[in-house]
């Protein structure tokens, strides 16, 4: 079975009135399984990633898109894996061609050999500015200034400029065709809400892609979740699979 | 009196000193990460992680981790009453906004400017990576840096001007060594303590720039090895 959210590349699917999915209805987000959660993202897709330390990586999502097999990707994730755990299988499976990351990090075993064979670009980026990119573009501003990197290798070729005294460089938006995100709790409309240190980056990135698939512990009826305690409304979520959490050391 | 360098402990308890009583403060990796332990239980200070907490307690004792609660290091720890989570774009618009007091990072090079130097070594193999430390650096009230004075063939890690890719120009205010406590400031770099036995005449001798001292420069009180 197919999740009923099909992928119009470069349309959101809620706005997606020609879906041929019209046996379900359009608003059910819930997928039955993993890989029809990461069905039909295409060759060449640029994907943002969630997780930091091991903690929120949606790696049920990760393993679903290796079975899947598109290559060509480019990825978006504060690291690039530990050993084939979290990214590291995607590397190990060359489905990677371009990274934007904060810090790869010493366990991305698959991620470094490759970047030493020059097999990978990277664009390394300072983490709070990989944030806040994301938070632009999902905020509709297409570029801002920071005084992060001025006078660093960070700020080479940057436009700058001088804002009441101090130094400034132009940092442009970044966004993605897919987010894949991990959360503790969905209901059906895919409000979600987090768990502890889980959180960090994926509320920012469901908000910087035009489509965005997340994984729950949990998935609950619509209205249960406290309307004051959801971190993200459910317009930023285009699919949700249940599966429990998976982690690498 | 003896006349060894500071160990990593140490000059992890002499930065402690620094941290006044309400403080929220944000660690790097290395010798700061040390510091937690050695904040005197009469004040209270409010730690920051990058992933999204703030008040966080010490680590997890064995068996009760909680690898949905970990540090910037991927060390599961606890959450203090009064701790908050939250999502890694809010943890840096504390960082980048000025919003935490004083921030405490591991460091290559400083220089006397002020500027750092302390995520990739020149030639090294791999990527490297830049993790939270620029942002940090830019907006820490307060930034300290710690590290072993000299570089391990013997030179100075105080320089005149960073060799070492940079992660912020002029965001040090102090930097704790192995050998000294040395605040930069407008006029250049000052001398304000001294490890216990050691003269100026010996940390100017590993230290590059031009250090300025009071006649009588104190040292570190620590605790008795």
């Amino acid at each position: 079975m197919a999740c009923a959210r099909a992928i119009q590349p470069g349309i959101r699917a809620s706005h997606d009135r020609n879906s041929n999915t019209a046996n379900m209805p359009l608003k059910e987000k819930v997928c039955p399984t993993v890989d029809a959660a990461v069905a039909g993202i295409p060759d060449g897709a640029t994907i943002m990633f969630g997780g930091f330390g091991g903690a929120g990586f949606p790696n049920n999502l990760i393993q679903g898109l290796a079975r899947q097999g598109a290559r060509n990707l480019g990825v978006i994730s504060n690291n690039c894996g530990t050993g084939e755990g979290e990214l590291g299988i995607l590397f190990k499976n060359k489905q990677i061609r371009k990274v934007v990351a904060a810090f790869p990090g010493p366990g991305a075993k698959y991620f470094q050999e490759q970047f030493d064979a020059g097999e990978i670009e990277l664009e390394l980026v300072p983490q709070g500015i990989l944030c806040e990119r994301m938070r632009a573009y999902g905020a509709g501003i297409p570029a801002f200034f920071s005084p992060v990197g001025v006078g660093t290798e960070i700020g080479r070729g940057k436009e700058e400029r001088e804002i009441r005294g101090k130094r400034y460089i132009l940092e442009q938006a970044l966004g993605a065709d897919y987010a894949f995100i991990r959360a503790q709790r969905a209901d059906h409309m895919g409000n979600l809400i987090y768990r502890k240190a889980a959180r960090n980056f994926n509320p920012i990135m469901a908000t910087a892609a035009k489509f965005t698939i997340v994984e729950v512990e949990e998935i609950v009826d619509t209205g249960q979740l406290d309307p004051e305690a959801i971190v993200t409304p459910s317009i930023f979520v285009d699919r949700i699979v249940q599966a429990p959490g998976k982690r690498y050391v | 009196m003896s006349k060894a360098r500071l160990t990593r402990e140490q000059i992890a308890e002499r930065a402690a000193m620094e941290l006044p009583d309400g403080v929220y403060v944000n660690l790097g990796w290395g010798i700061p990460n040390l510091i937690a332990a050695y904040v005197p239980a009469n004040i209270s200070v409010y730690f920051h992680s990058e992933n999204g907490i703030l008040g966080m307690g010490p680590r997890a004792k064995p068996g009760e981790e909680d690898f949905d609660l970990v540090d910037a290091m991927k060390v599961p720890v606890t959450l203090l009453p009064g701790g908050a989570y939250f999502s890694q774009d809010d943890a840096h618009v504390m960082t980048r906004g000025g919003h935490l007091d004083i921030c405490i990072l591991g460091g290559l090079q400083v220089s006397e400017r002020g500027d750092l130097a302390n995520w990739r070594v020149p030639g090294a193999k791999g990527a490297g990576g830049i993790g939270g430390a620029m942002d940090i650096s830019v907006g820490a009230q307060k930034l300290i840096v710690t590290m072993e004075h000299t570089a391990k063939d013997g030179s100075p890690k105080i320089v005149k001007t960073c060799t070492y890719p940079l992660t912020a120009i002029e965001c040090v205010d102090t930097i704790i060594t192995d050998l000294a406590v040395i605040d930069v400031t407008p006029e250049g770099l000052v001398l304000r303590e001294l490890a216990p036995g050691f003269s100026p005449a010996e940390v100017q001798a590993v230290t590059e720039p031009k250090l300025r001292h009071a006649a009588n420069v104190p040292e570190m009180q620590l605790k008795p090895r």
